[in-house]
């Protein structure tokens, strides 16, 4: 039997946050949660990040946890400070981004009476996150954010509420250390099944033409499972393509890796999508922006799909052998399989294949018109990239046509560099995501990569990097314009660009220094190298300010209803008739 | 080959901890994803480990009947989930209270009725009954039908409780959890305080 400590609610939150191995929490404080400011205070464990506003909190905590396959931890008020981060759980619901957020409510007294700042906070963040707790008394504390954080990281990883009512953090409790607490029924499956296994594996084998299709989930399996799969993938000699979320997970700049899948993936990946014959999903869940029209969907292949999530499997597509486990068990088991049965991948088929798939990379998706006089976006993603290159980088994007782009031209070698807003698509994701990733890597290249539009909405986090010495870099394509949007008015409504392009627009690098920073333009392809080198050089935050050509437009392209080999490469190939049902495609 | 798959009415039974907020997710689960719900019951079924059983009756395809299992199965506060229709035969059953106003030979024909179904009067005026009756739902549906000519004022119905034929029970069943999940082990740890 161990000894209890006896302790107030809000000293058991910050030893229960400490015995978790937490020493970053972002956070606002407000009334209801002022008793756990009070314990923050007295103690030194804990390092506390004070954020410009709840939503900026959220993503910092994605970020933190995305590039460190740690879980984040956020910390705010009642009311306003919970409903504000609704979107960030949202977010990392879809994501499956590991997040424990602790908001404050009224005393337990004043619960359904429309106290001041009173929310259901539970029940508005029932649907947006994995799993939520309103505590009521400050002996459950304890046991209560050990299951939290059991919770957020096991199995697919989400977000996790716990609502501490203010009377609760006052109170004298019982504190329960972590070993402990053990689920009563949350239990995920770790190892596959065995036999299935076996059968996938031999369905590997005996493949013509194999792919490689991965996503999130091998990057939230742990670097082990990145490893793990690049050695099966070149072991094997098949081609892989990634998705959106799962970029880094294999090296990208390897030569059997073809970019990005999907909507604006690589013509040579959605190619191989759609004509293989053997398909192996792992960590990815066949999301409308990979899969296009459903009814056209790789339709001649056997599909394999590995996941932690029951549910993931034959959700939107029918597969063949599903495996439920984790991803780095999985491909464990599997790298042992093929070993010890010597199994070997038909090499005259691979060839033909390969061959195939370089005739595709012949088209040269990516190329568009350079031009002398305004910077091209692609040029300005590729001279990033030409600079960055083999640097300790890590780059957050906001959401839209610059996130695309960087998606196509960026290569990642390793898992936990990239952190974009995938499955929400959530603007005003990448500034405060960048701040949470400098935060764990504070002497790291940390860049987002950002719209003018995106980047407004949560531009106020300048001021909380300003505070804490965050060395982000901020690289604005600016070209006017929402230009995802009006990408898809071009395609959906006659080029009619209803509220797309915004008429004012701040001074970037004014507001850059009216917040600290350090300001830069370049308007001209000639500026280019010598902005971007200057602000990676520079050791303080730096907003640069790209000015881009307005009216470019991000290919290759699926268009929405579409199926991956009716694909868009560029402005030359004819507008598409977009079907009525693909119209109604968000 | 491009066959609408058929929709079939499933019944599902959900053993969950009976914990503040757990029925809010299992129906929160069902309206947000744009599932059917034609009924559902619930209530605690054993007070020592406070755990409460919800049987839900639901329509979907082959398809969709997986997803429902597989998403309530990823509830954390579910222990188990059973398609009690397709895992074999089991046993339905559904209560319901039902007022017939009526004289002379309405009234008459109402309690002929009622004694055929079994259904037994538990309130009496001189100009009304009502019918207590446990059956199936289609009996209940076909009991009711008939009252309404007769003088039927209102129904009051439990939803559909149901349970597995057979000596097995929920725990040293084939299923638990959804099909993924490992079975939570049968010995508990319950957490000290």
């Amino acid at each position: 039997m161990s000894e209890y400590q006896e302790l107030t609610g809000a000293e058991i939150v910050i030893k229960a946050l400490v015995d978790e191995g937490v020493d970053i929490v972002f956070g606002y404080p407000g009334g209801a949660v002022l008793p756990i400011y009070d314990a923050i205070f007295a103690q030194n464990s804990l390092r506390h990040i004070l954020v410009r506003q709840e939503a900026g909190a959220a993503h910092a905590a994605e970020g933190y946890a995305r590039s460190t396959g740690k879980v984040g931890v956020l910390l705010v008020t009642s009311g306003p400070g919970a409903t504000n981060v609704v979107t960030g759980l949202t977010d990392a619901m879809m994501d499956s981004i590991p997040i424990v957020c602790l908001t404050g409510q009224v005393a337990t007294h004043l619960i359904g009476n429309d106290a001041f700042q009173e929310a259901d906070t539970v029940g508005i963040t029932r649907p947006c996150t994995k799993h939520n707790y309103l505590v009521r008394d400050a002996n459950d504390v304890g046991r209560v954010i050990h299951e939290a954080f059991y919770v957020a990281r096991s199995g697919r990883p989400g977000p996790v509420v716990v609502d501490l009512p203010k009377d609760v953090q006052l109170s004298i409790g019982r504190y329960a250390a972590a070993t402990e607490v053990a689920h009563r029924t949350y239990r995920p499956r770790v190892k596959g099944d065995s036999t299935k296994i076996e059968a996938a594996v031999a369905m590997i084998a005996a493949a013509k033409r194999p792919l490689f299709y991965t996503g999130g989930g091998v990057i939230n399996a742990g670097r082990r499972a990145s490893e793990l799969l690049t050695e099966l993938v070149r072991l094997t000699g098949y081609p892989i393509t990634n998705t959106l979320m799962g970029l880094g997970a294999y090296p990208g700049s390897d030569p059997q890796f073809l970019g990005m899948v999907g909507m604006h993936g690589l013509y040579e990946s959605n190619l191989a999508m759609a004509n293989c014959d053997l398909m192996i999903a792992v960590g990815s869940r066949f999301d409308d922006r990979v899969t296009g029209k459903l009814t056209a969907f790789s339709k001649g292949s056997k599909k394999i799909h590995i996941d932690i999530d029951p549910s993931s499997i034959n959700k939107n597509v029918p597969v063949d052998i599903g495996i439920v486990g984790d991803v780095g068990s999985v491909l464990d088991d599997i790298l042992k399989v093929w070993k010890k049965k010597r199994y070997k991948p038909d090499a005259k088929a691979l060839k033909a294949w390969w061959k195939q798939i370089e005739q595709w990379r012949g088209r040269d998706c990516l190329r568009y018109r350079k031009t002398a006089d305004v910077i091209k976006p692609q040029y300005a993603i590729e001279r990033l990239y030409h600079h960055i290159k083999g640097r300790d980088a890590y780059i957050t994007t906001e959401v839209g046509q610059h996130q695309m782009w960087a998606a196509q031209f960026l290569r990642f070698e390793e898992p936990n560099r990239w952190m974009t807003s995938g499955g929400l698509g959530t603007m005003g994701y990448g500034l405060p995501a960048a701040m949470g990733v400098q935060v764990a890597h504070p002497d790291a290249l940390v860049i987002d990569v950002a719209g003018e539009a995106s980047i407004l909405m949560n531009i106020q986090e300048l001021s909380t990097i300003i505070q804490y010495h965050l060395p982000v870099k901020v690289f604005i394509l600016n070209n006017h314009y929402m230009g995802m949007v009006r990408q898809w008015q071009e395609l959906l409504h006659g080029g009619r660009y209803a509220e797309t392009y915004m008429d004012a627009l701040p001074d970037f690098v004014k507001l850059a220094e009216a917040f600290g920073a350090v300001g830069l333009r370049a308007s001209r392809p000639e500026e280019l190298d010598d902005v971007i080198q200057q602000m990676i050089t520079t050791p303080h935050p730096v907003v640069a300010d790209i000015v881009v050509d307005p009216d470019e437009n991000c290919f290759p392209m699926i268009p929405s209803g579409a199926a991956h080999y009716e694909m868009l490469l560029g402005p030359e190939d004819a507008k598409p008739e977009i079907s009525a049902e693909g119209k109604m495609l968000v | 080959m491009n066959l609408e798959p058929i929709a079939r009415a499933h019944t599902i039974a959900v053993l969950v901890d009976n914990e503040a907020g757990v029925l809010a997710r299992v129906v929160g689960l069902f309206s947000g994803r744009g599932y059917n719900i034609e009924s559902l019951t619930v209530a605690e079924v054993d007070a020592v480990k406070r755990m409460s059983r919800i049987t839900i009756v639901t329509k979907g395809t082959p398809m969709v009947i997986e997803q429902i299992k597989n998403q309530l199965g990823r509830l954390v506060p579910v222990h188990a989930v059973q398609d009690l229709t397709s895992e074999g035969p089991h046993v339905a059953r559904e209560l319901a209270l039902i007022k017939v106003e009526g004289t002379g030979e309405r009234r008459v024909e109402s309690l002929r009725i009622a004694d055929i179904f079994r259904a037994r009067a538990v309130d009496s005026t001189t100009h009304s009954f009502i019918f207590e009756m446990t059956g199936s739902t289609e009996k209940l549906d076909a009991f009711i039908g008939l009252m309404r000519p007769l003088g039927l004022v209102e129904v009051s119905r439990t939803g559909v409780v149901a349970i597995r034929r057979g000596a097995s029970g929920f725990e040293n069943g084939k299923m638990a959890r959804a099909n993924g999940d490992e079975r939570p082990r049968a010995k508990k740890q319950r957490v000290k305080v």
